[in-house]
């Protein structure tokens, strides 16, 4: 009797195993299709006066989540940041800061000597810092900032439409003008959701006049009249252009410091400096040689733009904010920083390699570029110094102009390269080429010296057949 | 417990659990799988980005998920489907898998063995002894990689 039992109550315990597997696996895929089915739940109605993240965050917790972790504060070679403790005063609360970049590299400061970016420059935080650094930055207290830098240094486009009484533009401008410690009161937030996404539908737009007026100009030099970014790009586009609204070469325009772009004559980093050079703006007169020097800053859109990422339709996004799985879903991480330190998504998804042979080649291409940069940057230093020695044996300011000016073209092109946050990384050999510009300047500037003999020889402007 | 209650209770469970198997299988397309049409293999939402590339990409009009990623012949065919099937459900369930998705040697080969069969004059003229699709052989997706799907 027992063994005839057995066989069948082998069957039972198989049975109820193979039934709750089963289920369990009916309930995964019905979860996983729920999943799919509904990429978010509206549990709070969002508005275009909407400015807080934290509630788009309980529409959207998943892209929150990697946002808020813009905090973090990881190395790599050439950039992240490290967190270096401070001792707060009183008018400098920050317990923690990054590390000083005039302390990694003193020829900074007699780079950018008379200007308030040589009494404090540290290595850029992630987003969440962007307000916070500006508003404590020992810049402040050297110089009077205008409102202007509240353009991408704050969540200012509900500030701007609400100065501007609607109208974004003139809120712009209004802002523009103001001190900065009068337009920080009206900013709470660093850069938000509604900076890059439409409230009702979560598309791309862009929101920044900056940019808006930037890109119509680089649509007209080539051609296209009376672009519209928000109505024109594609949405890939948009992955590049919401980060091109602040990630870019800028300067101040005029009395009224109307923030502009210089890209009537192109992105590239000569076509701007051409630009300058034809308006005759200056940042500031280089205290040691007396130059009219230009700062340039973070041009990374301009830069990726000559590319090969760029050429063959890869976003800022595609990179720095890679889609991950999450579940059934797919979402873009909104923890924005560098590739570098998720080489995994960012990289292999279309490169098929090892993460080692995949860093290797970009330190390869940072390692190169940065020797480029020191040697560009020795040289500079000493056209300065040469100048400067001029200057003190009593040369002349006309006999010192032509000098002065190839300082300001070198600087500038190095400066580029420098204050770009990829160290050559997002177009390589244009990276080199600025550079050797910058070389080319500084040895005609030294050539250009009272009493030097020799000789700057011809300029070629090589065409390509 | 007689004999006979023990067969009913036994024939419940068996019956239940064929029940809920057939429901399930029909509740997520299972039988889509038999078929050679391509929206079958994105089923599953993991594959969902990869038949999204395939529909923009160069042989989205003369070759399906089948074409390339299964062996010639029926039975060499439904055997390499049985396998996938079962690891790629397994993967996918537990969410153990690696990300962005890689494919294995086998499969590989499997596609290699593709291109090779409807390319074959060009490819025969290229590298006529193919043996190796490992790290030190040529293939065609290692620089081809965006003919069937990027991604």
């Amino acid at each position: 009797m027992k063994r005839r039992l057995s066989m069948p109550i082998v069957i039972v315990v198989l049975a109820a195993i193979a039934a709750t597997a089963v289920t369990a696996l009916l309930v995964n895929i019905f979860t996983r299709q729920q999943e799919a089915r509904s990429p978010f739940y509206r549990v709070v109605e969002l508005n275009d006066e909407t400015v807080d993240p934290a509630v788009w965050g309980k529409n959207f917790p998943l892209q929150y989540d990697s946002y808020r972790r813009t905090v973090d504060q990881v190395r790599t070679r050439y950039g992240g940041s490290e967190a270096v403790p401070r001792t707060p005063t009183e008018s400098d609360p920050r317990s923690i800061v990054a590390q000083s970049r005039l302390e990694e590299d003193p020829r900074l400061k007699t780079m950018w000597a008379g200007y308030a970016f040589s009494k404090d420059f540290r290595e850029e935080r992630g987003h969440a810092y962007m307000l916070d650094d500006q508003t404590l930055t020992e810049r402040q207290q050297v110089t009077q900032q205008p409102g202007t830098c509240m353009h991408c240094h704050g969540s200012v486009y509900v500030p701007y439409k609400k100065l501007g009484g609607g109208d974004l533009m003139k809120g712009f401008e209004a802002m523009n003008q103001m001190k900065y410690q009068d337009a920080r009161k009206l900013v709470d937030h660093p850069v938000t959701c509604i900076d890059c996404h439409a409230p009702d539908t979560m598309q791309l737009r862009v929101t920044r006049p900056g940019f808006l007026e930037g890109i119509k100009k680089v649509k007209a030099s080539q051609g296209i009249a009376d672009y519209d970014v928000n109505r024109d790009a594609t949405r890939q586009e948009m992955r590049a252009y919401v980060c091109g609204q602040c990630h870019v070469e800028y300067y101040f325009k005029g009395p009224e410091k109307r923030l502009t772009y210089p890209w009537d004559k192109g992105l590239k980093a000569d076509e701007i400096l051409a630009y300058y050079e034809e308006n005759g703006f200056k940042d500031w007169t280089h205290a040691e040689s007396g130059a009219p020097t230009l700062k340039a800053q973070h041009p990374e859109f301009e830069m990726w733009n000559q590319g090969i990422h760029a050429k063959s339709g890869v976003a800022c996004a595609d990179c720095h904010m890679p889609y991950q799985r999450v579940g059934a879903m797919k979402v873009s991480d909104h923890h924005v920083r560098s590739p570098l330190l998720n080489i995994n998504r960012a990289c292999q998804t279309c490169h098929r390699w090892s993460e080692d042979d995949l860093r290797q080649r970009v330190q390869t291409i940072q390692d190169r570029t940065f020797q480029v940069r020191n040697i560009a940057m020795d040289a500079l230093i000493a056209l300065i110094a040469d100048i400067k020695a001029a200057q003190a044996a009593g040369a002349a300011d006309p006999a010192l102009e032509a000098s002065r000016r190839h300082q300001r073209r070198a600087q500038f092109l190095l400066d580029f390269i420098e204050a770009e946050n990829s160290m050559g990384f997002h177009a390589d050999q244009e990276a080199v080429r600025v550079l050797a510009l910058s070389l080319d300047e500084t040895r005609r500037g030294q050539a250009a010296l009272p009493g030097s003999r020799a000789s700057a020889g011809a300029q070629t402007i090589m065409k390509t057949p | 417990m007689s004999r006979s209650r023990l067969l009913i209770v036994t024939a419940i469970l068996v019956g239940l659990t064929v029940g809920i198997g057939g429901y399930t299988f029909v509740y997520a397309k299972g039988y889509s799988y038999f078929s050679n049409d391509a929206q079958g293999c994105a089923n599953c939402h993991v594959m969902r980005d990869h038949y999204n590339a395939w529909t923009r990409s160069s042989h989205r009009a003369v070759a399906v998920c089948n074409d390339c990623h299964t062996p010639p012949g029926t039975i060499p065919k439904y055997m390499t489907k049985a396998q996938n099937g079962f690891w790629h459900s397994f993967y996918f369930t537990t969410g153990r898998y690696p990300d962005p998705l890689r494919i294995t040697p086998r499969n590989h080969q499997i596609t290699e063995t593709a291109c090779r069969k409807c390319h074959t004059e060009l490819t025969a003229s290229i590298d006529p002894f193919h043996t190796d699709t490992g790290r030190g052989g040529l293939t065609c997706t290692k620089c081809h990689n965006e003919v069937g799907h990027i991604e």
